[in-house]
């Protein structure tokens, strides 16, 4: 069954020993690993962030936090693409993406689904406060038809003699309405939120796509000249 | 920059391609010695026999394929069989059970979430039953918990049968297996209670991954000290893809979770999907082509078609696979140099592709009414397959044409569980029925529950598969229609998500109808079937 072997014997086929192979498949990854990660790391290492990108308030960073627990970016991505890729732009989702406008982002946020419409302009497609707030207490309330889920807990009941100056209750009408003499209002988690959403504005021009063109073929947006 | 970006287009290329030029040279060179006897390394000297632990009609299955069914003279070869497979018993039946019990949990998640898309308004009183939180659960429970498990105990009892050599350090692996089932499980409830890394695929937080890594190195450790001591001349094709599986997968997750951890913005992007799609290609392919590449002759009792072939298929698999995780970002904020290695190389891996379709493919043609006496052929088989199409269909989806349309839908959903599933699923399941009788030496009880289970995934998935791709394309077309409204690219997938969820449902049927029969076999409840002769008469 088995035959005495020297323990040098090269018994894989290629001429390799064992730990040829195994050095050998450990080197492709890593060196995949560097093609991936690392070199786009050194290559947009000096990126620097446009004028109109500002980094997250705490209150807009915890709204974020908010957004990455709750796993938003399951439906939602965060990346609208060149007019050549996709009508993005006309439906309101602002120009195409570049680097620096993650400069902030950790965990990136960029989503691989569009189960809901891209989100990285919402602040400026969409900046009233009250229509997020009824939005995610309830999104069937202001767009028929959505299937996103609703969110109640980040909001409270409380009865209408017991609401606060501060506090705006939502407009709530026909099956959404409380129970008569009871309102609802945000939680500071929905406040977070709604904050984090309205800081999602990457309209202004970006500096340059040079990091994304190889010379004349741009991947994400038109060569050399910021979209408007 | 163009300069930049050029040079690291060609550097990537031209070490992919000199890889490939050394293999094919160091092939020629080999190839006359080797071809056939390596293949042969895995039936017992001279004697191509068929097995199946799952068959009902051992006779019938050797007569579909021209052999004669297994007879006493194997007794030596018994012997060294039952001697592997008792030397990782403990291991393998920890992580067997496990992954049965995590794809239980994660079928039951996925069924929910996916329910979730129908009636938005079910299960939000709370953030621990909100979709953000239980898709992530579902994804990382089904890959760590049932993909991962399953993978490692197909590996712990495979790699001491190629190497006709008792596993060494057992223990190790068992304690591998109590911390894995530890790190999944906390890193669930991490999630659950919304402490995310925020990265798909990486969710898990730093103290769930160092379980996890910890409980890798355990179960490594026993393989490859059992490496050292191997009884046989030639390392079977297997043992190489399972080899480099299990240090593909420490480094890729050490890595990963580093990005995860200090990195930001795009280049954590692309690290992330570096990451992702290599769990996939380096970490649950390998092991899934591993086992049908012993599986399928051994049932058959014939040698794979062409050996040398499979060594062109493992180190193509090797250099190209490895580059194409950024074809999840086209269109988005990433290099464009990177976006086209992704498609080039993504497209490159027709070859190995093609290279594994004609050899497991060819091996089972003139058979296939074998199929219809082995259960575990029938799951192996058809994984193949899958293999195969969800491969090419990958291919060609990193075409931008295509992915101008596919991305951001319920396309790329149904594509990743036709791999995942339809592909690595399905080999596992045919490998469990394979091996678990061996360990606890006792034939499957029941052989109407396999067929049932059988029919149930095949039939689910296949609704599954077809309704949700449908409906990604035709979200996609939506999409891409500027003077559509976005709502319509969601109304027009529902029909298609709530065919996704019956199909889902008949799945998960199926794997309840799995673990009780796995459990009926592990406690030796029911008939004795007819003797097989591994099966004991004695303990």
């Amino acid at each position: 069954m088995s035959t005495a072997r020297s323990p040098d014997h090269h018994d894989a086929p290629t001429g390799m020993s064992v730990p040829g192979l195994f050095a050998g498949a450990a080197f492709i990854v890593l060196f995949a690993g560097g093609v991936l990660g690392l070199a786009p790391e050194r290559q947009l290492s000096d990126l620097v962030a446009d004028e109109g990108l500002k980094p997250y308030t705490a209150q807009e960073a915890r709204g974020r936090e908010l957004y990455v627990s709750m796993g938003c970016a399951y439906c939602h991505s965060q990346q609208p693409r060149d007019p050549g890729q996709g009508p993005d732009g006309k439906r309101g989702w602002g120009r195409a993406s570049t680097p620096q406008d993650y400069l902030f982002d950790t965990p990136h946020q960029l989503g691989t689904m569009r189960t809901g419409p891209d989100l990285l302009n919402i602040g400026a497609r969409q900046p009233s406060v009250a229509w997020h707030m009824l939005h995610l207490y309830q999104p069937r309330a202001v767009v028929p038809g959505s299937i996103m889920p609703s969110y109640p807990y980040l909001f409270e009941g409380k009865p209408d003699d017991k609401l606060l100056p501060h506090e705006q209750p939502l407009t709530l009408t026909g099956r959404y309405a409380p129970p008569a003499g009871t309102v609802v209002v945000p939680t500071d988690d929905a406040r977070d939120l709604v904050a984090y959403l309205l800081s999602l504005d990457r309209t202004h021009p970006s500096a340059d796509l040079e990091h994304l063109a190889d010379g004349d073929h741009a991947e994400g947006a038109p060569p050399k000249k910021p979209s408007p | 920059m163009a300069d930049t970006t050029s040079f690291l287009l060609l550097l990537t290329f031209l070490v992919a391609i000199a890889g490939l030029l050394v293999l094919i040279w160091a092939l020629t060179r080999q190839q006359l010695h080797t071809s056939s006897k390596a293949a042969r390394v895995i039936f017992p000297p001279g004697d191509n026999v068929v097995e199946d632990a799952a068959a009902v009609d051992v006779a019938g299955l050797a007569a579909a394929v021209g052999q004669s069914p297994p007879d006493a003279q194997r007794q030596a070869e018994l012997e060294v069989l039952r001697a592997t497979d008792q030397s990782s018993r403990t291991p393998v039946l920890l992580f067997a059970s496990s992954a049965i019990a995590w794809l239980l949990l994660g079928s039951v998640l996925g069924l929910i979430v996916s329910l979730k898309f129908n009636w938005p308004d079910w299960l939000v009183g709370s953030p621990l039953l909100t979709f953000g939180r239980l898709r992530p659960m579902h994804l990382n429970a089904v890959a760590y918990g049932w993909l991962s498990m399953a993978g490692v105990a197909v590996a712990l009892w495979l790699l001491p049968r190629l190497l006709r050599t008792p596993l060494r350090g057992a223990w190790l692996a068992t304690v591998g297996g109590v911390l894995w089932n530890l790190g999944t499980g906390l890193g669930l409830l991490a999630v659950w209670l919304g402490d995310t890394d925020g990265l798909e695929w990486l969710e898990f937080p730093w103290y769930a991954d160092i379980l996890l890594v910890v409980a890798g190195g355990l179960v490594a450790t026993p393989l490859f000290l059992t490496l050292r001591h191997k009884q046989v001349d030639h390392l079977y094709v297997s043992v190489w893809y399972i080899g480099a599986a299990l240090i593909w997968f420490p480094i890729l997750f050490l890595v990963g979770n580093l990005f995860a951890w200090f990195s930001g913005g795009v280049p954590q992007a692309t690290a992330n999907w570096w990451f992702a799609h290599n769990v996939l290609g380096l970490w649950f392919t390998p092991i899934a082509l591993g086992s049908a590449y012993y599986i399928i002759p051994k049932v058959l009792g014939r040698p794979i078609h062409s050996y040398a072939l499979s060594l062109l298929g493992f180190w193509a698999l090797a250099l190209f696979y490895s580059h194409v995780g950024v074809h999840h970002l086209i269109g988005g904020p990433v290099p464009t140099w990177l976006v086209t290695v992704s498609i080039v190389t993504s497209m490159m891996m027709l070859v190995p592709v093609v290279a594994v379709a004609i050899n497991q493919h060819l091996t089972v043609l003139g058979a296939l009414k074998a199929l219809k006496y082995s259960p575990s052929l029938r799951f192996v088989v058809i994984g193949a397959m899958v293999y195969t199409l969800v491969s090419v269909q990958g291919s060609l989806t990193s075409l931008r044409t295509v992915n101008t349309v596919t991305h951001f839908t319920h396309y790329t959903i149904a594509h990743a569980h036709l791999g995942a599933y339809g592909f690595a699923s399905f080999i596992f399941f045919g490998a469990f029925y394979f091996l678990l009788p061996r360990l606890v030496r006792f034939e499957w009880p029941y052989p109407k529950l396999i067929s049932a289970h059988f029919w149930t995934v095949v039939v689910g998935f296949t609704i599954y598969f077809v309704f949700l791709s449908i409906g990604g394309v035709l979200q996609g077309l939506a999409l891409q229609d500027g003077g559509v409204s976005f709502m319509k690219s969601v109304d027009v997938t529902l029909p298609h998500l709530l065919a996704r969820s019956i199909g889902g449902t008949i799945m998960t049927i199926g794997h309840v109808i799995f673990a009780v029969h796995a459990f009926l076999l592990l406690r030796r409840r029911g008939p004795a079937r007819q003797q097989a002769p591994w099966a004991a008469t004695s303990p």
